[in-house]
């Protein structure tokens, strides 16, 4: 370019209700995202039907009753947080946000000790290379002791469709977490609180998918 | 100092610190250089694939008795998928969408940017890391599964490359084609937003242009069908990691749930492709007849209606996979209604150049190109939807050649007429129309000269993706007929990069010129464009293809017209 090269000034488009609309159709996504994961699981539940169940009923219903209103209750307080924030009431906003990362904590430590009680029923997945190398569980890799086809792709899916939700729940914390910096910094202010606003409904949108979760693996037996 | 009103793109951006060179182009948030970026990007990975598929024409010169053996039988699969997946992910897919619909649906709207610039950004960023991630993991892995990743051989295969190197290129490949996912699903997350947020004063829904209309719907598309390939991808990812069995009978899954949730994009998929390459053909054909084009509101509508058409027909890609009969019919049938809207864009091209003062400049040779090459693509796709007619046909080349019409002769002549059109516009300068013109005539004509033979092999039982054929006289003589004409596209293909790059370096014309006396919106800012592509807000009083208001409004001096008028 032979012109001498210029710096302007940073086009600055700010639309509030655009972005919220993009938000919604990004979660959207992330809904058909979760929608294969919940066809794969009809089809399989429809094909095996009595081994879903016998599967489903070695999962704690109780431990399962509790992280859903864990997990209800800090939708609550996101938007208990959310309005303190429209309110102008910044402190008040700042602790409710930290109550729900705290609750958004609990859920994954409960679900950690969740699944540590299946790896010490010899149930979880192991890498490829592991199981060739003899360290995959006996229940879920060939050989006499594996259990039934439907019971083996209900744990499977079980620890797929669980984790991917928990790494969910990570993001969201950690989203929560950088929001709260914002807030100390002022970035984030009862003037500007979008950005509260659409983790609000990201964290919402995780809350929703685990409201399906729930019943399908805990409650359907 | 000069101001953003008075300065190209090309000389100043916004987004980052860096002014000049390479850092100030791979930072910039500005939709145009964004456009441009993906373009230099699509079109080396273009070449490349362009040059794989050459040598796979070539393999097919002489039948399996002669010994010939350009690629080595066991790379031969690692070649055609290393094609196809560039072909689809890295060229196809996001052409014009990413290309053009960046750099002009915002010009075409009357809006400064898109709605996200950095998310925009973001997205390109997406699309490099994935495009080198897929390339890199088949040139040292040789991944040889095709571009459709079908279960259980790509849960099975551990591939070598052609270097020897082993390599699990399969997962990368998968992991890389999520990664360009989430890349176009934020391309189309943008444009809805631009479109419905950022429209000019006066742009209503029915004066938007419409190339912008099948960005609109094509983004849909995008939307609504990639995270669902997306995740089956990486199920695939996680089956080769730690087996679950999703797809493995021997656990009772079933791998024909993945073909279901793969098509459930992938056939949509093939209107994201489609669609803004027959936007394209909608603003060359009533630009180069100077004429309004016939059936605006239906082609308009035609678009959102094949789009959602689309999605109801994934199906018939799996007629031979053991499907019940009830859904085999139902999707048949189906698969004949996006014939309808389809057929109704093709009677408004040719009914728009009913008695027009027809200007045969290059982008309206392709736009002509598309329509032939379209038609027989998208007629030959109704013997393939057929139930019967689709069991005799199904993995031959008869399939190969269906696409490459809808894909090639298709979509990427769109493309290419697009770039065609719009080369004065992004750059300031006007390539040779003689080299564009014999440029278009070899890639017209080893087009089909290359794919008609291979719709007779197809029908006579050439199967698809074999590495050779018996030397029986039919099928030698029409394979080297399909080479021949290989060789012919090629040519055509070089001839094209050859007239881009004397154009830029050679055909500098007036900041001020509408060279196809365009009456749509774009042609209205500076060529190449402000950064901020309108000095003032414009206001849209008229219809976008109203050439009777826009002689009026040339003559008057409120727009500009092509210089000789």
């Amino acid at each position: 370019m032979s012109e001498q090269a210029v710096t302007v000034e940073a086009f600055h488009h700010h639309d509030e209700e655009g972005t919220r609309l993009g938000f919604w159709l990004f979660l959207f996504t992330e809904l058909l995202l979760f929608g294969a994961f919940f066809i794969v699981y009809g089809v399989y539940r429809s094909a095996h039907l009595n081994d879903f169940k016998i599967a489903a009923e070695s999962l704690n219903t109780g431990i399962g009753t509790t992280n859903t209103i864990i997990l209800l209750a800090s939708s609550l307080t996101m938007v208990l947080s959310l309005n303190a924030m429209k309110a102008g009431r910044v402190k008040l906003a700042k602790s409710m946000l930290l109550i729900t990362m705290g609750l958004g904590t609990t859920f994954l430590i409960i679900k950690g000790f969740e699944w540590n009680a299946k790896f010490a029923h010899h149930l979880f997945l192991q890498t490829s290379a592991a199981i060739a190398e003899g360290k995959g569980s006996p229940l879920l890799t060939p050989g006499p002791e594996m259990l039934p086809d439907g019971q083996v792709l209900f744990y499977g899916l079980y620890f797929i469709m669980t984790g991917t939700h928990a790494l969910h729940i990570i993001i969201g914390a950690v989203w929560m977490g950088i929001v709260y910096f914002w807030i100390s910094k002022g970035s984030i202010n009862p003037d500007n609180a979008g950005v509260l606003e659409r983790c609000g409904l990201y964290w919402h949108l995780v809350d929703v998918i685990w409201i399906f979760l729930f019943p399908l693996y805990y409650l359907v037996a | 100092m000069e101001t953003a009103s008075s300065t190209s793109y090309l000389n100043s951006h916004t987004g980052s610190r860096w002014t000049t060179g390479f850092m100030s182009w791979i930072t910039s948030t500005d939709h145009k250089r964004i456009g441009v970026m993906y373009g230099f990007t699509m079109f080396s990975f273009f070449f490349l694939a362009v040059c794989l598929g050459f040598l796979i024409k070539l393999q097919k010169f002489y039948p399996a008795a002669s010994g010939w053996e350009i690629i080595p039988v066991e790379w031969y699969g690692s070649f055609f998928t290393l094609h196809s997946v560039i072909m689809i992910f890295l060229f196809i897919v996001p052409g014009a969408p990413a290309v053009l619909g960046n750099f002009f649906l915002p010009l075409q709207i009357g809006a400064k940017d898109v709605a996200f610039p950095r998310v925009n950004l973001l997205s390109y960023w997406l699309y490099l890391f994935g495009a080198i991630m897929a390339v890199v993991g088949i040139l040292l892995g040789g991944a040889d599964t095709g571009w459709t990743f079908t279960p259980p051989y790509s849960v099975t295969t551990r591939t070598i490359s052609m270097f020897g190197t082993q390599f699990d290129s399969v997962s990368w490949m998968l992991t890389a084609a999520f990664i360009l996912g989430w890349g176009t699903i934020l391309t189309g997350i943008n444009f809805i937003i631009t479109i419905h947020r950022m429209r000019a004063k006066g742009m209503s829904y029915f004066k938007m242009p419409l190339f912008s209309w099948s960005i609109y719907a094509a983004s849909w598309i995008q939307v609504l069908a990639t995270p669902v390939v997306g995740i089956t991808l990486l199920m695939i990812v996680l089956e080769r990691m730690m087996p679950v069995g999703f797809f493995d009978p021997n656990k009772g899954g079933d791998p024909i749930l993945f073909q279901h949730l793969f098509w459930i994009y992938s056939h949509p998929a093939v209107y994201v492709m489609i669609l803004p390459s027959m936007g394209l053909v909608s603003e060359i054909i009533p630009t180069n007849s100077q004429k309004p084009i016939f059936g605006y509101k239906s082609i308009a509508i035609a678009s959102c209606s094949i789009a959602g058409v689309g999605y109801l027909i994934w199906a018939h890609h799996m007629f031979a996979t053991g499907m019940s009969d009830v859904a085999s019919i139902i999707f048949s049938f189906l698969t004949f209604f996006v014939a309808i809207p389809t057929a109704i864009k093709v009677f408004n091209w040719i009914a728009t150049l009913y008695k027009a003062s027809i200007a045969l400049t290059p982008p309206m040779l392709f736009a002509l190109g598309f329509v032939f090459n379209f038609s027989i693509g998208g007629l030959t796709g109704m013997f393939l939807g057929s139930l019967s007619t689709d069991i005799h046909l199904h993995d031959t080349d008869f399939i190969v050649a269906h696409f490459h019409y809808t894909m090639f002769g298709g979509a990427a002549f769109g493309i290419i007429g697009g770039i065609f059109h719009y080369f004065p516009k992004m750059f300031g300068k006007m390539y040779s129309k003689k080299l564009a013109t014999a440029t278009f005539g070899f890639m017209f004509t080893g087009f089909n000269a290359l794919f008609i033979p291979m719709f007779i092999l197809g029908f006579y039982g050439m199967p698809r993706r074999y590495h050779t054929y018996p030397d029986i006289p039919l099928f030698t003589n029409l394979q080297q007929a399909s080479t021949i004409g290989s060789w012919i596209l090629v040519v055509g293909v070089i001839l094209m990069f050859i007239t881009w790059i004397h154009g830029l370096r050679k055909g500098q014309i007036s900041s001020e010129e509408n060279p196809w006396n365009s009456s749509t919106l774009e042609w209205q800012t500076a060529s190449p464009p402000t950064l901020y592509n309108f000095d003032e807000d414009p206001i849209v009083t008229r219809h976008p293809y109203d050439y009777d208001a826009f002689r009026a409004e040339v003559k008057a001096g409120t727009s500009k017209g092509a210089r000789d008028e």
